[in-house]
């Protein structure tokens, strides 16, 4: 949360506006990397949906892809993920 | 000069409506004024009271008083209630008692009270005439206004007349400030004779 | 509006509460929140009554706790509507938690609370302790002492409140019962005056679509510090911004207070009563009784208690030879909350009188202008006699009982 942008106010109030990456890299914080095997994906957007960092995004054409920059490793899409085709893989 | 006033009657009767009605038709006769309830909850058909302070200068004072300089009974049988102890008449005060002439509470009553000057009306008999009844109850509590208005001289008609139209508007503030009108008419005052001392 | 207009003054008998009431159509709200308590619920009955017969239009959401009562108030807040709600006792407890967050995120808001005795056990008495109990929450505190001052308060902290220099809630007190349930006559201003004077609502941000915006967020100690020191200096303005509106208030309406206190025959005081509240008349009638009697006694009445006015109480009776604190509610195993106010004020003065601080009133009690000579007569004796003054005695019962020497 970034509270440096303000509205130009005459006081302080506790308010934030949402920014990328307002908490550091989080992908430095990952232990399990998911791997996403396209072959197996259907597009369900089940794991995009679930994403709690809004980090996956299923595109009809091309599948998943992740941004690692920021991904947590938490393991959710995979867990969710109907077809196994999401395996988390320990960071190397 | 203040004038403190204390209302008694029984819950449902309307003691603190026309504490509230007093309290505005004093302010519209260029007075100070201030109307409030005992403090506490009420019950149907048990003894309430209701105060009211009147004055020429500013009012600031809030806190209750038990003696009066007028006292209202909206309900005669409530002279025999344990609420007279509480409530009472500074000497020489003046008593309006809603009740017949031929009450014979009434020369109990008075010495009890110590009353300077005593008026009687029969509000019941009125309200119920002009079927001012609530939930079976005659309401007297704008009849008796009348009365106070006769008895006292510290609001006139009009303005009680005023208050009353205010306050209930429409076809219930015409017929109760008829109620006004007829008690002030029909309000009369009894000789006190002599007052006996215990 | 820079000239005085001519004023308009429709007097009409109302009750404490329906002076709130009235206040807050005259504001104009958006949105009334409301769960009935004993005694404050005719303030929001009457409310619901202008908003259904079209006079006032708002929304009133009804609510099935205090708690959420003032939630929705806050959350209305935030998307830009002017709000008021009001509560007592237990119902001000119960949303105490929301009392504190309302302010600590700015937000602008009025509620009434019609002070009610805390239990155990039950008790619908007026006391001040449910008010006290807010203390510490950031809002501006202030209290009546007639159902006028009650009507012109309400009006006036929608000003103070929405004000940019402050840009905090604001709490407006008044006795149950010994104001909320008396009517007396009330001057009331012209409808259209206030709105004009108003304006429109003012607050910092705004919480509607239009971009992402978090509010309270989880912030790190230092910053929610700053955020803590300015909320402070903010409620230090609110007392500037308070007198500056109690006197445009006057020049436009008629009527000023005098700001965060109100003096009684203080010009040539040797001995002063600080009181808060309706019992403050009475406390007036007990002061022009003593006078009488030879004691040079004048009366301050604390009308803002938060911001606390430190200075203007230290420069009235810093050289006072004695103060009277009364109290209606106590910081139990402590004093009163006004007397340790009162008290830190003098200190700054380096007062050299003496001070006492007298709680009652407590649990509903009682306390009439006979009460307030009598006590004081027993004080000033003391003090005249070269005796000394315990800290706090507690009068109950028509007995000045010491509870800390």
């Amino acid at each position: 949360m970034s509270h440096s942008r303000n509205l130009a106010l005459s006081i302080k109030a506790p308010i934030s506006f949402p920014e990328i990456g307002v908490a550091g890299k989080t992908g430095s914080w990952r232990l399990e990397k998911p791997i996403v095997d396209n072959e197996k994906c259907v597009r369900c957007f089940l794991c995009e949906i679930y994403c709690p960092v809004n980090v996956v995004r299923v595109d009809r054409e091309e599948g998943v892809s992740i941004d690692y920059e920021y991904c947590k490793g938490c393991g959710i899409c995979a867990n969710v993920c109907p077809h196994d085709a999401i395996t988390m893989v320990e960071e190397g | 000069m203040l004038t403190e006033v204390i209302l008694i009657g029984r819950g449902g009767q309307g003691a603190v409506t026309s504490a509230t009605l007093l309290t505005a038709a004093a302010s519209l006769e260029g007075l100070e004024s201030q109307g409030f309830p005992f403090f506490g909850a009420e019950r149907r058909g048990a003894p309430v009271a209701a105060f009211v302070r009147i004055s020429s200068r500013p009012i600031r004072r809030h806190g209750m008083f038990e003696k009066g300089d007028v006292v209202v009974l909206l309900d005669a049988r409530l002279a025999e209630l344990e609420i007279l102890e509480r409530y009472s008449l500074r000497a020489g005060g003046i008593l309006i008692v809603n009740t017949e002439r031929r009450d014979p509470r009434l020369s109990k009553l008075i010495s009890r009270t110590r009353a300077g000057r005593v008026f009687i009306v029969n509000a019941t008999r009125i309200a119920r005439e002009l079927g001012l009844v609530v939930a079976g109850w005659p309401v007297v509590n704008t009849a008796i206004l009348g009365a106070f208005s006769r008895a006292t001289g510290l609001v006139s008609l009009d303005s009680v007349k005023r208050a009353v139209v205010e306050y209930f508007g429409g076809r219930l503030g015409r017929l109760n400030a008829e109620a006004v009108e007829r008690s002030y008419r029909e309000t009369r005052e009894v000789v006190v004779l002599s007052v006996s001392l215990p | 509006m820079s000239k005085p207009r001519a004023l308009y003054r429709e007097k009409v008998t109302l009750t404490g509460n329906h002076a709130v009431a009235l206040a807050v159509k005259l504001a104009r709200v958006d949105l009334v929140s409301a769960y009935p308590i004993t005694p404050q619920t005719s303030i929001v009955e009457k409310l619901s009554e202008y908003i259904e017969g079209g006079e006032l239009k708002a929304q009133m959401v009804r609510v099935e706790s205090e708690h959420s009562a003032l939630a929705v108030a806050y959350g209305a807040a935030l998307a830009g509507a002017r709000v008021f709600t009001a509560t007592s006792s237990h119902g001000l407890l119960y949303m105490h938690e929301w009392v504190h967050w309302f302010s600590r995120a700015r937000v602008p808001g009025v509620m009434a609370v019609v002070t009610r005795t805390i239990g155990a056990p039950w008790n619908i008495w007026p006391d001040h302790s449910d008010f006290m109990d807010q203390r510490d929450t950031g809002w501006i505190m202030a209290f009546a002492r007639d159902n006028q001052e009650v009507l012109d308060l309400t009006i006036q902290a929608f000003k103070v409140s929405e004000d940019e220099r402050v840009f905090l809630p604001f709490m407006v007190g008044l006795e149950g019962f010994i104001l909320g349930h008396t009517a007396m006559p009330v001057e009331v201003p012209a409808e259209d005056d206030v709105a004009e004077w108003l304006g429109e609502r003012k607050q910092p941000y705004v919480v509607d679509g239009s971009f992402p915006l978090g509010v309270g967020g989880l912030t790190w100690p230092m910053e929610t510090e700053e955020m803590f020191i300015d909320l402070h200096k903010s409620l230090r303005r609110a007392g500037l911004v308070f007198e500056e509106v109690d006197k445009e208030y006057g020049k436009l309406f008629g009527r000023s207070y005098g700001g965060p206190l109100e003096c009684y025959r203080c010009t040539d005081a040797k001995y002063y009563f600080v009181t808060m509240g309706a019992w403050s008349g009475d406390a007036m009638d007990a002061v022009d009784f003593l006078r009488e009697r030879g004691f040079a006694l004048g009366l301050v009445r604390i009308r803002l208690y938060r911001p606390f006015p430190y200075d203007r109480i230290a420069d009235i009776m810093g050289n006072a030879r004695g103060v009277i604190v009364f109290d209606r509610s106590i910081s139990f195993g402590a004093s009163g909350p006004i007397y340790s106010d009162v008290v830190a004020s003098l200190l700054k003065a380096r007062f050299r009188g003496d001070a006492i601080g007298i709680i009652a009133g407590v649990g509903g009690v009682d306390v009439t202008s006979h009460d307030f000579s009598k006590i004081a007569e027993r004080v000033l004796e003391t003090i005249e006699r070269g005796e000394p003054l315990p800290a706090i005695a507690w009068y109950h019962g028509g007995e000045l009982a010491i509870v800390q020497h």
